[in-house]
């Protein structure tokens, strides 16, 4: 009922609505088409400069508003590059934004027809044109040199001292595989998935898989100012994991393995003090749409330092001793299978 | 109208030497046929129009139920059960349906409105009016344009019905995640009819297109030279031109799609493990998909931005009567979007784990795509410099695509740089600089249009203070929905989320997300105003009474107030000189006509 009558109080107000502007046309006849759209032209273009100055004022109080919402500083090393490039390039957009739409409505305002005035013509300037041509080609050669200086740094290969963890996404949360004492990760297949043991598909007649440590939690440990390479692959569709606070991001992909490397630069300690919030904690977020759950696809990032991290993975048991304890006949039935062609995380598929 | 159309008919007899067009000979055609399965392109234009329009209601209806769960995840919609039914059980979006609300929303707009609405509409109205044609080079393939079309439209619109609901894997619909069925309940039937619909969709716009591309290069009147020609047929020429090379490509990654989804192979797929079961599909590359959709989703966007630009263009020079600035340089603009349009989609794709060196190519390639679009804003801002301007509702839609445009353009030089995209992308960032620039922008193009050549269409003014109250509501909703999110993205917060209350990073937006909620909602009753407005005008509007009611230099005044199939009563008028002659001509006017002869000692080449 509430819903019909509210579609019909709706009805009412578009008839209300359209009626005064019919009205308003009627008066237009009436009382003399030139007068009226005179006076219109002065009210528009009145009201484009005030939108003009009320949006200026908006945009200092949105940013007044939001900026204590932002993310706190980078906690990664190239990150802080990533904050400088991303102020760079703000204000050379901004500079552009505020000399445009300044013309634009001042134009807009200092030209209006009056009764008086007559257009210039004024078809082309070949001189002009050149120069709005080279000042933005500059402009660009700019912003496109320190983006691809930071590219290529972000995305040089990791250093050897660099510690190397596995991601891999799934319907709806994140398995995080770190090599175990011997820093090496053995082979996984997908055919050998299984829910209940074998979250990853590891190749248990692999050496190097034995002693692999897997979380189910989602919770990544890293160590402060040590390098990690991060090993993403993805079980059914395409993730992303995303690291708002390290700047961050890439796909997680069935059937290849993409990578990323960065310095964690504080700890998630500090990060409480800094961001004066006990509650703070580093989120891996998914930002590839990934079905019903994509929304509550989250990890988290745990920074701490060497001694922590050391005291932590010493609690750890390898994901073979708590799962294949009993059923130890299994690697032998794997022997038969064929030759994997699908060795998705020693192969390098960064073409 | 019937009356101009019996006139038609005398007139016609009387040339009858004119290469058989009997067109306007139809006044006692039936019903069906004058309104229905038309071949007149200005009946087409007016079919993708009110299409489109009712398109546009149910995308922007979409987006009001999925802001209403963004601004207020933890309140309940009775009014959204009534709409969705079980999927809105206790007036609380379904997740599955919220996804399937977001890809249809996107879907719905991109193709359906700014593609078959925009280019559709005004190309097929303004290419044979502006060029001096009768009609388009095929008008029955024009009406089985818009008949796919209309079978599309169907397909899409049955899908949002069926049980396990509509596509819900994003407008991208990338697999694997669009090809099994396992993955998402919207990856059933509902993708089927996705596809289905797609395909038509294809099919019409490439009928549409080689059709506008033929017709601009062959039918032109005597004088109608290239450089002669209003700066939107150059749009809507590109505009045809991106379309047919590139809507191909995308059929082709819909079929692989439908292959891996219906017949077992693996182009998408490979070592996938879901529903509990590892799949036999082993070799595929989901990357594919993402190249070859968006070797289409990128020319795409200028697909749906040149017609804005060109009636941009168009508007800001009549209203301003003064010539466009930079004739010759807006066409080379286009020429260079249109161009690099082709060579920058993997922008989309920077963190797929494609190769870092393509990746760099690609940044610089994006980045080159800013200047032709520098050139053109420079451009409109001197075409109304010094100009005597007429605060039409068409030209403040124009002046407010400019802003919009601007404003959306210059994040896009966040995004195209790979080093800042590896942050922003798939956050909020990218929803705002896409819906202000290729949203916003292109549906202010396309009301500047409207508003414009609506006495074209109908022989009926629109109402101006509804035009006003629209544009105002219109300019400030959209920032004020747009603006703040960019806030939301740089804070890393990813877009296509149900909700972010469990997100410790992303929670404290919470009451920004309702404000951008309330604000999108009382724009899109705005918009219903003119909707409103539309169809009242058509048959309550204020009458043309004069041929050239806007002082226009180019043809489609020059036809009579509501023309007939065939557009002019007597001969084609031929053309002197170039669209945009806005100077003395001696009796008063402010403006010079195509059709007017050079005066002695007068040379064309004064622009």
């Amino acid at each position: 009922m509430s819903g019909l009558i509210s579609i019909l109080l709706t009805g009412l107000v578009f008839v209300i609505i359209y009626q005064i502007a019919k009205a308003s046309e009627y008066a237009t006849i009436l009382r003399g088409e030139e007068k009226i759209n005179a006076r219109v032209n002065r009210t528009m273009a009145i009201l484009l400069v005030a939108f003009f100055l009320l949006g200026l004022y908006g945009i200092w109080v949105c940013h007044e508003a939001l900026i204590d919402k932002m993310l706190p500083v980078s906690a990664s090393e190239h990150g802080v590059e990533y904050d400088r490039m991303f102020l760079v390039t703000l204000a050379v957009t901004g500079i552009v934004f505020l000399i445009t739409q300044t013309i634009l409505f001042w134009f807009a305002y200092r030209y209006q027809s009056t009764e008086k005035r007559t257009s210039f013509f004024y078809a082309h300037n070949n001189k002009l044109e050149l120069v709005w041509t080279t000042i933005p080609a500059i402009a660009m050669a700019v912003l496109v040199a320190i983006g691809l200086r930071n590219w290529m740094n972000m995305t040089s290969a990791a250093p050897k001292e660099a510690m190397v963890v596995e991601v891999v996404g799934k319907q709806f949360n994140w398995i995080v595989r770190y090599p175990g004492k011997d820093g090496v990760m053995g082979k996984r297949d997908f055919r050998k998935i299984n829910d209940a043991n074998n979250v990853l598909g590891l190749d248990w007649n692999d050496k190097d898989n034995m002693d692999d440590v897997v979380a189910q939690n989602g919770e990544l440990h890293l160590v402060v100012n040590k390098p990690v390479s991060i090993l993403i692959g993805s079980r059914d569709v395409i993730h992303d994991v995303g690291l708002p606070h390290f700047r961050m991001k890439m796909d997680a992909v069935p059937g290849i393995v993409t990578t990323i490397w960065f310095t964690p630069t504080i700890t998630t300690t500090k990060m409480k003090e800094i961001t004066g919030n006990k509650d703070f904690v580093y989120e891996i977020s998914c930002d590839q749409m990934c079905g019903k759950g994509h929304y509550s696809m989250r990890g988290t990032v745990i920074v701490e330092t060497q001694a922590e991290y050391d005291a932590w993975m010493a609690k750890q048991q390898s994901y073979y001793a708590s799962n294949n304890a009993a059923p130890a006949a299994a690697p032998a039935a794997e022997g038969t299978a064929p030759e994997q062609k699908t060795d998705s995380v020693k192969a390098i598929t960064m073409k | 109208m019937s009356d101009v159309i019996i006139q038609g008919t005398n007139v016609a007899h009387t040339h009858d030497a004119h290469g058989g067009h009997h067109g306007h000979e139809h006044h006692e055609q039936h019903f069906i046929t004058k309104y229905i399965f038309s071949q007149d392109h200005k009946v087409i234009a007016k079919q993708f129009l009110i299409t489109g329009i009712i398109w546009a209601i149910i995308g922007a209806l979409m987006s009001v139920f999925f802001r209403l769960q963004l601004g207020f995840p933890n309140e309940t919609f009775p009014i959204m059960e009534t709409f969705l039914g079980e999927w809105a059980k206790g007036g609380k979006l379904n997740p599955e349906f919220y996804y399937a609300l977001v890809t249809m929303h996107g879907t719905i707009l991109v193709f359906f409105v700014l593609t078959a609405g925009l280019s559709g509409t005004f190309a097929n109205l303004l290419i044979p009016l502006q060029i001096g044609a009768r009609d388009m080079a095929s008008p029955f393939m024009n009406m089985l344009s818009y008949w796919f079309f209309f079978i599309s439209s169907v397909f899409m619109f049955v899908s949002l019905f069926v049980q396990t609901g509509p596509a819900s894997g994003g407008w991208t619909t990338y697999p694997p995640l669009s090809a099994l069925k396992e993955a998402s309940m919207g990856s059933g039937i509902g993708m089927d009819l996705w596809l289905i619909s797609m395909a038509l969709f294809v099919v019409s716009s490439l009928l549409g297109g080689l059709n506008y591309i033929s017709t601009i290069l062959n039918m032109r009147t005597k004088g109608m030279t290239m450089t002669r020609m209003p700066l939107t047929i150059w749009a809507l020429f590109f505009t045809a031109v991106l379309g047919v090379l590139s809507f191909p490509v995308l059929f082709s990654g819909f079929v692989l799609l439908i292959f891996d989804r219906n017949f077992g192979t693996s182009f998408y797929l490979s070592e996938i493990f879901i529903g509990g079961k590892a799949l036999p599909h082993v070799g595929g590359s989901a990357i594919l998909y993402q190249h070859l959709f968006w070797f289409l989703g990128h020319p795409e966007v200028y697909i749906i931005m040149l017609p804005g630009m060109g009636m941009a263009s168009e508007v800001l020079s009549n209203h301003s009567r003064k010539p466009i600035f930079g004739y010759t340089a807006m066409i080379i603009s286009l020429i260079g979007i249109t161009v690099l349009a082709f060579l920058v989609w993997a922008h989309h794709m920077f963190v797929t784990g494609m190769s870092p060196f393509l990746g760099s190519i690609f940044v610089l390639l994006t980045l080159l795509i800013a200047v032709p679009s520098a050139v053109k804003v420079f451009n409109w801002l001197t075409t109304i410099w010094k100009g005597n301007i007429r605060f039409t509702v068409p030209m403040m839609f124009a002046i407010g695509f400019v802003s919009l445009f601007i404003s959306g353009g210059l994040t896009g030089l966040f995004l195209g740089n790979s080093a800042l995209d590896i942050h922003l992308h798939d956050t909020y960032f990218v929803v705002a600089h896409f819906h202000i620039v290729m949203g916003v922008s292109a549906f202010f193009g396309m009301f500047a249009g409207i508003y414009h050549w609506f006495p074209k269409m109908f022989g009926r003014f629109m109402n101006n203070t509804l035009g006003y109250i629209h544009f105002f509501i219109t300019l400030a909703g959209a920032y004020l929905i747009f603006w703040p999110m960019h806030y939301e993205g740089i804070a890393g917060m990813p877009r296509r989320y149900y909700d972010y209350s469990a997100w410790e990073s992303f929670k404290q937006f919470e009451s920004l997300n309702s404000f951008i909620s309330i604000a999108a909602i009382l724009v899109f009753f705005a918009q219903l105003i003119f909707v409103v407005n539309f169809f009242v005008s058509i048959f309550r509007g204020r009458k043309v009474m004069v041929q050239n009611p806007w002082g226009s230099p180019t043809l489609e005044w020059t036809t009579p107030i509501n023309p007939g199939h065939g557009n002019w009563e007597g001969d084609i008028p031929e053309v002197y000189r170039w669209p945009y002659d806005y100077k003395d001509d001696g009796n008063g006017n402010d403006f010079i006509p195509q059709t007017a002869p050079l005066k002695p000692g007068e040379s064309e080449g004064a622009h």
